[in-house]
């Protein structure tokens, strides 16, 4: 019996919230007494993995197949239920990620597990009891789940737990290698394009977003200025998008892209409760709006009643004097 | 060409959400249920596929009668059929068993559903699914065409897209901007009540996870304004007070 954690790297390095779910994975190992092992697929430097140790990994199997450089999901699930067959794995933790939904389904049936996604908290474990909290109705609500099966697969949430470093602990890296077929890459990209520069929407900790109280997109540079002077990623509101100012993956809502930054700023977002939907599991929310009885202001830590041409430079400015 | 597109039936997105009093169950008193804003996108793009390429859409839901006026929704907007499987759907394994099963024995070149059902969120079903019968899913896409036997799907990955050529059968999962929903005009509500809707039963129960509980969120504990003149001491504040600069 182990926990084995999935982790996603882009360019080279460990996602932010692969840290996180390296974090639940000791826990929820340490909990069950036994060790984490990590599972890292394609193109990773080895030295960007031994400090998985410092998140509490013992042992990282790396597939580095240069056929999975791309996500390709029959070929990432078979190379993670091999090592799990190898390592023995009772808990499987991911990111609640697009890879993690994708290869947490496809193993929960291959493996008869049950499958929690989109969890929020630590497991309540006692006894043959396992119970985890996940968001649901669009972030308005959690649910408590018992996971009935033997075998347990655990998509976090971003930004639900804190990253958990002990300085210098490192991970054994081993190579690993999966029977990889032809037929597990039937439906590899041909193509992957990839918008250069931006911050990752979903990975991000601060977002600045913007709606309708822009009035054109002419005025868009002032969410894009102060998104960089605080080094935030961008987002919009559905109106925005379905009028073709922003494009639709920068839609955040029940029916868009739900986040769970630490800061999310909205400008000229009156929060309707679809937009709420998709935002109101931020730690601190931020709303400025010109009119004083915006909905979104009762959900909001701080508001500032304003027109966003004249407040948003004024918060450029202050972002800009912040010692960094 | 035989398409098959698995819709939810769902609290409309501007429901306020609340429990039972022993928080066991969703209270449904007031709602309004709508299709699954998201299988609305796998909906219309099946059905303009049929149009542009001929065969049937076959609309299947996991779920019990109060669903109907949706399955009826979805006929008018031009399905040619539709299934209901007659259980309460509790699970997403549950669901997706059912799902298989009638989508293995109706023979479907495509199987569409959205990215997730906007109550449970569970991101599940289609992954499941597309394992249970042993073919590709792709999820969540944004944009489908089909040239004889190979679909082509641009799939959205964290910071951009990929483009995917892959032979049918698959399942694939859609999400905005696939394309416009489409709203049912007088005719098509009209042969929607003449259209077969098939009642069928459950094939086994078997779910892998049990609801205990559900919960509120804290309630807020109040907005703190700030002058819009003095605007620049909100960056002071997200510094020092709430710690998130």
């Amino acid at each position: 019996m182990s926990v084995l954690v999935v982790i996603e790297c882009a360019n080279g390095e460990v996602k932010k919230s692969s840290l996180e779910a390296a974090s639940y994975g000791s826990k929820v190992a340490s909990t069950l007494g036994t060790t984490a092992t990590a599972v890292a697929i394609g193109d990773v430097q080895a030295n960007a993995l031994t400090s998985l140790g410092e998140q509490g990994i013992t042992k990282v199997l790396l597939d580095n197949d240069s056929r999975l450089t791309n996500f390709v999901g029959a070929a990432y699930v078979k190379v993670i239920a091999a090592a799990a067959q190898q390592e023995n794995s009772s808990v499987i933790i991911a990111s609640n990620s697009n890879i993690g939904a994708a290869i947490g389904s496809r193993l929960a049936v291959q493996l008869g597990a049950s499958l929690a996604t989109n969890v929020v908290a630590y497991p309540e474990i006692s006894g043959s009891s396992f119970k985890v909290r996940r968001g649901v109705f669009s972030g308005k609500a959690f649910s408590d789940v018992e996971l009935t099966s033997d075998k347990k697969i655990i998509l976090v949430k971003k930004n639900a737990v804190d990253i958990e470093t002990s300085a210098g602990a490192t991970a054994n890296v081993e190579n690993f290698s999966a029977s990889l077929t032809d037929a597990d890459f039937a439906a590899a990209p041909k193509e992957t394009i990839k918008q250069s520069g931006d911050i990752l929407l979903t990975e991000a900790d601060l977002v600045v977003s913007g709606g309708r109280g822009l009035k054109g997109p002419e005025n868009w540079h002032l969410i894009e200025d102060l998104a960089k002077a605080l080094g935030a990623a961008t987002a919009c509101s559905k109106p925005v998008a379905d009028v073709g100012w922003r494009p639709h993956h920068e839609h955040v809502g029940q029916t868009g892209i739900t986040v769970s930054p630490n800061l999310y700023i909205a400008v000229g977002i009156s929060g309707a409760i679809q937009h709420l939907a998709g935002v109101n599991s931020s730690k601190v929310i931020v709303v400025i709006n010109k009119d004083p009885e915006a909905p979104f202001f009762k959900a909001a830590d701080y508001g500032i009643v304003g027109d966003a041409t004249e407040v948003v430079p004024k918060l450029i400015e202050a972002a800009k004097a912040l010692d960094k | 060409m035989k398409f098959l597109v698995c819709i939810s039936n769902v609290p409309d997105t501007t429901t306020k959400i609340s429990f039972t009093p022993d928080g066991k169950d969703f209270n449904t008193a007031g709602v309004q249920f709508v299709i699954n804003p998201y299988d609305e996108y796998a909906l219309t793009r099946a059905i303009e596929l049929k149009e542009a390429l001929g065969g049937t859409v076959t609309v299947l839901n996991v779920g019990e009668a109060d669903a109907e006026p949706n399955i009826r929704k979805a006929l008018a907007i031009g399905a040619d059929d539709a299934i209901r499987v007659n259980i309460k759907p509790t699970d997403a394994f549950l669901v997706s068993t059912q799902i298989a099963h009638y989508a293995k024995e109706g023979g479907y070149d495509l199987i569409l559903m959205g990215r997730e059902s906007i109550d449970y969120n569970g991101f599940q079903v289609h992954g499941m699914v597309g394992e249970l019968l042993g073919i590709p899913t792709i999820a969540p896409a944004m944009k489908l065409d089909i040239n004889g036997t190979t679909a082509t799907v641009e799939r959205e990955i964290e910071g951009g897209k990929e483009i995917i050529e892959a032979a049918l059968p698959l399942v694939v999962s859609a999400q905005q901007p696939m394309t416009e929903p489409r709203i049912p005009n007088m005719r098509g509500i009209m042969t929607a009540r003449t259209k077969p809707l098939q009642v069928v039963e459950a094939v086994g129960q078997d779910s892998k996870t049990q609801v205990q509980g559900y919960q509120l969120p804290p309630a807020k504990s109040g907005v703190k304004m700030i002058d819009a003149e003095n605007a620049g001491d909100l960056i002071k504040l997200l510094r020092n007070e709430a710690k998130v600069l």
